[in-house]
């Protein structure tokens, strides 16, 4: 009876919902795999060199993008900013609305989403193509462990360069913002800084904003080498698993962005 | 690439993510609560706050002076509770006067510190004596209205 | 065959949820020998290899390497007995991010704590072995296929394995590199006194280097013998696929309707 009831529930499921089969299970498995990648991450962290060598990959080598992404950010907030404040006659608040926005959201949203095309692709398609190679096998039955010595440090490196990316992005955003608004448009330079200072509080904007950072970091990082690593092992599995990368990434960051204000910018 | 150019880099990197932490830290925010070394409490009952807000600012003689850290609305007494962090470098007399102010026409409000002349100090814990509530603007044109009206009437 | 035998297979079957690959398969790889096993795509063979290293367990069955049940292993006690297993993968797997000697390094690397001069002459001594000592520089990317093959072997005997597994060796390779493989793989069994498993589906190649033969169809042993036995069977199957027959047991067409019966529409597309 039990079992005639069971597999009538199973034919339902295969009938109705594989999409939904296979969506939970591969949430299953990329818990599985969260666990495992912190279980042996100590393995990773004994050889240390390993997430030198990806922060170099993923951090040092998005430099150039983030720099400059910021800047430029920096630069549209002033102007934008000088325009709607000048309306108001407050335009000496052009650093506090330049610096907020930037330490609160954008910073770390953008350098996040920047960090997940320019950085996550690339660790997926690597993983992916790892993958495809068997080098992951041979590596397991060399008796090597590929979340450890492959998976690990990608990971790590990801989450470890990505806030220090963030607090770039804002820092040169904000320096952006006193080009324009200082320097171009010539709002006063003691009023655009002090005011600054006296309404960006460390502990609830910018630490905020790097808490943001970080659990962006953890975010891209799992979800660009889980990708790489569950790919379907051919040249269309990797580029599939490089698209979903990115887009993964992006919606995630963006959800995450607003549960995370919710929780830390509430009543404030 | 050789491990030790590869390290430099990295290191290169770091550092300049910290800079970057430091620059925001210390050039852009500043540590406002978690800022001052020593703090001490002291309470202040309002029957109205108006727009007063956690966090916004204890100023004495246009010095910020401390924050404020809880605002609380007493069931007994119908009146608002507002608990202030104030910096242990800054001590004030027991008369000490407090009352809600506003920056400017729409500015923030904050709470204005009067000290008075009185020998002992306010410490951890204690209440301001006086205080005076936030200026409603609705409150102020209705008064101001019924005035006219009645010096009107007076008039008659 | 002697009773001495690295790795014993009882009775293993397995399959992948429901579809049966392999079907009650014995087997005994005597050590010091050079074994193969030939079938044709898809019957199995690189399951078997993947069940004695334990990346895959039997669903049943016993399976014995150097005289411990390989399913019931924990982790590092597969990793223990991986360390003692070369495997040579079939399209080399070499690490593509590093060089030559990097690949044939990484395991001394790994697993062992020697000096990086030791490791240095150590690889040099394996490159020299296979002959490419002069391409310790190279990247992969810059290897022919057969010297990608010749490194990855390099590569699986780097830590002078008790077990050498070999799948599809000289899959796509010009019959010249295949010749330097074979005589490779039966040296270096040889040299280093290893035991080799061969998986392969180039029959002439193998017939002229292994000690035994084990013929695998359809998850199933059909036949087995030494090389001459073999040459000289009379069973249909062996018959057929040394000699490269295109028909025989092993059918040309892929099961289907008779084809008048699928001309008249009842096939395809035809309900």
């Amino acid at each position: 009876m039990v079992g005639k009831g069971f597999a009538a529930l199973l034919d339902l499921l295969r009938g109705g919902g594989h999409r939904v089969n296979d969506a939970l299970q591969t949430l299953g498995f990329a818990a599985r795999f969260l666990v495992m990648l912190l279980v042996y991450s100590g393995q990773s962290f004994r050889r240390f060199n390993l997430t030198i060598r990806e922060i170099y990959f993923s951090g040092f080598q998005s430099l150039l993008i983030i720099l400059v992404s910021g800047l430029f950010i920096g630069m549209v907030l002033g102007l934008q900013g000088y325009e709607t404040l000048q309306r108001y006659g407050s335009s000496e608040a052009l650093g506090v609305l330049v610096a907020l926005s930037l330490t609160r959201e954008l910073g770390p949203v953008v350098a996040a989403l920047l960090f997940a095309s320019r950085a996550g692709s690339s660790i997926t398609a690597e993983i992916g193509l790892m993958k495809a190679t068997e080098q992951l096998t041979a590596m397991d039955m060399m008796a090597v462990n590929p979340i450890a010595r492959v998976v690990g440090p990608r990971f790590w490196g990801g989450v470890i360069s990505m806030p220090l990316l963030a607090a770039l992005f804002s820092a040169v955003g904000v320096f952006g913002g006193y080009l324009i608004g200082v320097v171009l448009i010539g709002v006063d330079e003691g009023a655009f800084w002090s005011q600054m200072q006296g309404s960006v509080d460390f502990r609830h904007d910018i630490w905020s904003g790097i808490v943001k950072s970080f659990v962006f970091g953890v975010a891209v990082s799992l979800i660009s080498v889980f990708e790489g690593y569950d790919a379907v092992p051919t040249a269309e599995g990797v580029s599939a698993s490089i698209k979903r990368t990115v887009v993964y990434s992006a919606l995630t960051i963006l959800a995450l962005d607003f549960v995370l204000t919710s929780f830390l910018f509430r009543g404030v | 690439m050789s491990r030790k150019l590869l390290d430099l880099w990295v290191g290169f990197f770091v550092a300049l993510g910290v800079a970057a932490l430091l620059f925001l830290a210390l050039r852009v925010g500043s540590f406002s609560t978690s800022g001052f070394g020593q703090t001490y409490q002291l309470t202040a009952r309002f029957d109205n706050i108006g727009g007063l807000k956690v966090r916004g600012p204890v100023k004495s003689a246009g010095v910020v002076v401390g924050r404020v850290s809880d605002i609380r609305f007493d069931s007994e007494t119908y009146e608002a509770l507002v608990t202030l962090t104030i910096d242990g470098r800054y001590s004030f007399p027991k008369d000490t006067f407090a009352s809600i102010l506003t920056a400017g026409l729409l500015g923030e409000q904050y709470i204005g510190l009067d000290a008075g002349g009185d020998e002992r100090r306010l410490k951890n814990g204690d209440s301001f004596a006086k205080t005076q509530s936030a200026v409603v603007l609705e409150k102020l044109i209705s008064q101001f209205m019924f005035n006219k009206a009645s010096e009107g009437q007076d008039a008659k | 065959m002697p009773a001495d035998s690295l790795v014993k297979i009882t009775d293993v079957s397995f399959a992948y949820d429901e579809r049966s690959i392999l079907k009650g398969i014995n087997m005994e790889i005597p050590r010091g020998k050079l074994v193969a096993i030939m079938g044709n795509s898809g019957c199995g063979k690189t399951t078997l290899l993947r069940l004695i290293g334990g990346q895959l367990k039997p669903t049943s069955g016993e399976l014995l390497v150097d005289g411990q049940s390989v399913p019931d292993m924990s982790h590092a006690e597969l990793y223990a007995m991986r360390r003692r297993m070369g495997m040579l993968f079939q399209f080399g797997a070499l690490f593509t991010d590093i060089s030559v000697f990097d690949n044939v390094a990484y395991l001394m690397r790994e697993h062992t704590d020697l000096p990086e001069e030791l490791i240095r002459d150590l690889v040099m001594m394996k490159l020299n072995a296979v002959g490419l000592r002069g391409a310790h520089h190279l990247m992969p990317a810059e290897l022919s296929g057969g010297m990608a093959r010749r490194v990855a072997l390099a590569r699986a005997i780097a830590l002078d394995p008790m077990l050498i597994m070999y799948d599809e060796p000289f899959a796509g390779l010009d019959p010249i590199s295949m010749g330097v493989i074979g005589q490779l793989v039966r040296k270096l069994n040889d040299a280093l006194g290893a035991t080799s498993l061969l998986v392969t589906h180039d029959v002439q190649e193998a017939l002229m280097i292994v000690d035994y033969v084990y013929f695998v169809s359809d998850g199933q042993i059909v036949a087995q013998g030494t090389p001459d036995e073999i040459r000289a069977s009379a069973d249909p199957f062996v018959h057929q696929f040394v000699f490269g027959e295109a028909d025989g047991p092993v059918h040309f067409h892929y099961p289907a309707l008779p084809f008048a019966q699928e001309l008249m529409g009842e096939g395809v597309g035809g309900r």
